[in-house]
């Protein structure tokens, strides 16, 4: 038995990484997995306070790799969860104090009793990054649906590919219908043909995920938001469940079957 | 305008500048300004120096390594057919033949290679080109896949991208006016051919077609690909 280690990245910051590592340990652990969410941006973290266990926290992964307590003592067990865990970063210290051998080091030794790692990485494509990266199986990148998220996102990819790491997958975050249905945001189609990768999931703006947030909650816990639907089904993505994407209402069918016939058009001319 | 006295080409070992005729302060300034022009293309290359049969003494040598330094360009060797050249060549510490030793024998010897013009041969990039990622090639650079907007060609020659060109592209770094850029959707974020700037129109074509673009009468210019 050896888990997969999954590192959550973006390259661009506030898009919803740490929000998305969250919820998708949640919705593995509720559906029977053991799940150890790792939270590897070192002086700024945030994972515990998104999942309300912020002063659980004695040790934290920095301690471990120096030594100063053995990896199970840092590890939080959640508190509504028997099989949900975090390993914290330390938040006084920074990205120096850790080197890719140590995520490594640190990823076999949880690999045999666990089922999934969920690597939480800062934004950035420095020293922070490759040390989230370095030990990742799998790679799920976030995006927004906007031009600047998608460009660094892109960046991404092409780092992780160098690396070897690939194919990553895709998770829109934050896709407003409305937005999308005027024509004043990017739809799913465009992020996909500027990025050229497999999506896994796309999330729905919903307000239940902010004040989720802050309460140390999240949506994941209770099924009737959308964003909550919508990372079950990523976890299900990932046990290697086939789900249809639900149908977010895009561009608008008439305004493609339009668009359509236009195209048919030139091609007589 | 003379022609410049200054001819720089690719060649497997890096870049090879051949110096024409002229006094030689002339030289070091029009080489200075080819430099300058091109300054992002040279940056971290390597050059051999061809004089021909100018006698060169280690001064000048020494003045022509310095100038590429400031440049980012490292030069490691000088051919020349006066004995002087060679003979100050190596005093100053670089190779007068252009085959690194211990070079492992081409299908071609290096003897013949360096007669008359030698393109370097084309790099094949076969994957998507994505942002932050920059492709360098003193000769042909073909991509198969696409090229995002945020990734840079630079080739010495031509640009030829089967598949969406959206990043910045500069075909004829060198400063070959002849060069071209091709691609199933020529959509760059800017469009260089040596020393011409062009960027692509506002709005997107809702169909894209293949084009080639090239230099006209002193512009850039775009027009179907295959050209009828």
């Amino acid at each position: 038995m050896s888990a997969r280690v999954i590192t959550i990245t973006s390259g661009k910051g506030g898009v919803g990484k740490t929000t998305v590592t969250a919820n998708l340990g949640v919705a593995l652990a509720m559906r029977g997995q053991r799940v150890v969410t790792i939270d590897a941006d070192i002086g700024l973290r945030n994972l515990d306070v998104m999942l309300g266990l912020e002063n659980r926290i004695v040790y934290d992964l920095v301690d471990v790799v120096e030594g100063r307590c053995r990896l199970r003592q840092a590890l939080v067990r959640d508190k509504r969860l028997q099989e949900l865990y975090l390993l914290p970063a330390a938040q006084t210290r920074d990205k120096s104090a850790l080197r890719a051998e140590d995520m490594v080091r640190v990823c076999n030794e949880l690999r045999e009793s666990f089922d999934f790692l969920l690597i939480d990485s800062p934004a950035g494509i420095e020293q922070g990054f490759r040390n989230a990266v370095a030990p990742a199986d799998e790679v799920l990148i976030v995006t927004n649906p906007e031009v600047a998220a998608v460009r660094d996102a892109d960046r991404v990819i092409g780092l992780i590919e160098a690396e070897g790491k690939g194919p990553a997958r895709l998770i829109i975050n934050r896709l407003k219908p409305e937005l999308v249905r005027r024509g004043d945001m990017l739809d799913t189609s465009a992020v996909l043909e500027l990025l050229a990768i497999d999506l896994i999931g796309i999330i729905p703006e919903d307000e239940t995920v902010i004040v989720a947030a802050n309460t140390g909650r999240p949506v994941a816990f209770t099924d009737n938001s959308l964003a909550g639907r919508a990372f079950h089904n990523i976890a299900r993505r990932l046990m290697g469940e086939e789900v249809p994407f639900a149908p977010i209402k895009e561009p608008g069918f008439l305004g493609r079957i339009f668009r359509w016939m236009r195209s048919e058009g030139e091609e007589q001319r | 305008m003379a022609q410049d006295p200054i001819a720089i080409k690719g060649i497997r070992q890096g870049l090879l500048i051949t110096l024409g005729e002229g006094p030689w302060d002339a030289l070091m300034e029009a080489l200075e300004r080819r430099l300058e022009k091109g300054a992002a293309f040279f940056r971290g290359g390597r050059a051999a120096l061809d004089v021909g049969p100018r006698p060169l003494d280690e001064a000048q040598i020494r003045q022509t390594r310095d100038l590429l330094a400031r440049y980012g360009v490292d030069l490691w060797a000088v051919r020349g057919t006066a004995e002087a050249t060679i003979v100050a060549t190596v005093r100053a510490g670089l190779s007068p033949l252009l085959a690194p030793e211990g070079a492992t024998g081409g299908a071609v010897p290096s003897e013949q290679e360096e007669t008359p013009p030698v393109p370097a041969g084309g790099l094949v990039v076969e994957r998507t080109v994505r942002s932050g990622q920059r492709i360098e090639h003193p000769g042909d650079v073909i991509v198969i896949g696409d090229v995002h907007a945020g990734a840079e060609i630079v080739a010495g020659r031509h640009v030829i991208v089967w598949g969406k060109l959206h990043g910045v592209v500069h075909a004829g770094a060198l400063g070959d006016e002849s060069a071209v850029v091709c691609a199933l959707d020529l959509a760059p974020t800017q469009l260089r051919i040596a020393d011409h700037i062009a960027r692509s129109p506002e709005e997107r074509r809702r169909r894209p077609v293949p084009e080639m673009a090239r230099v006209r009468h002193g512009r850039i210019e775009a027009v179907p690909w295959p050209h009828r």
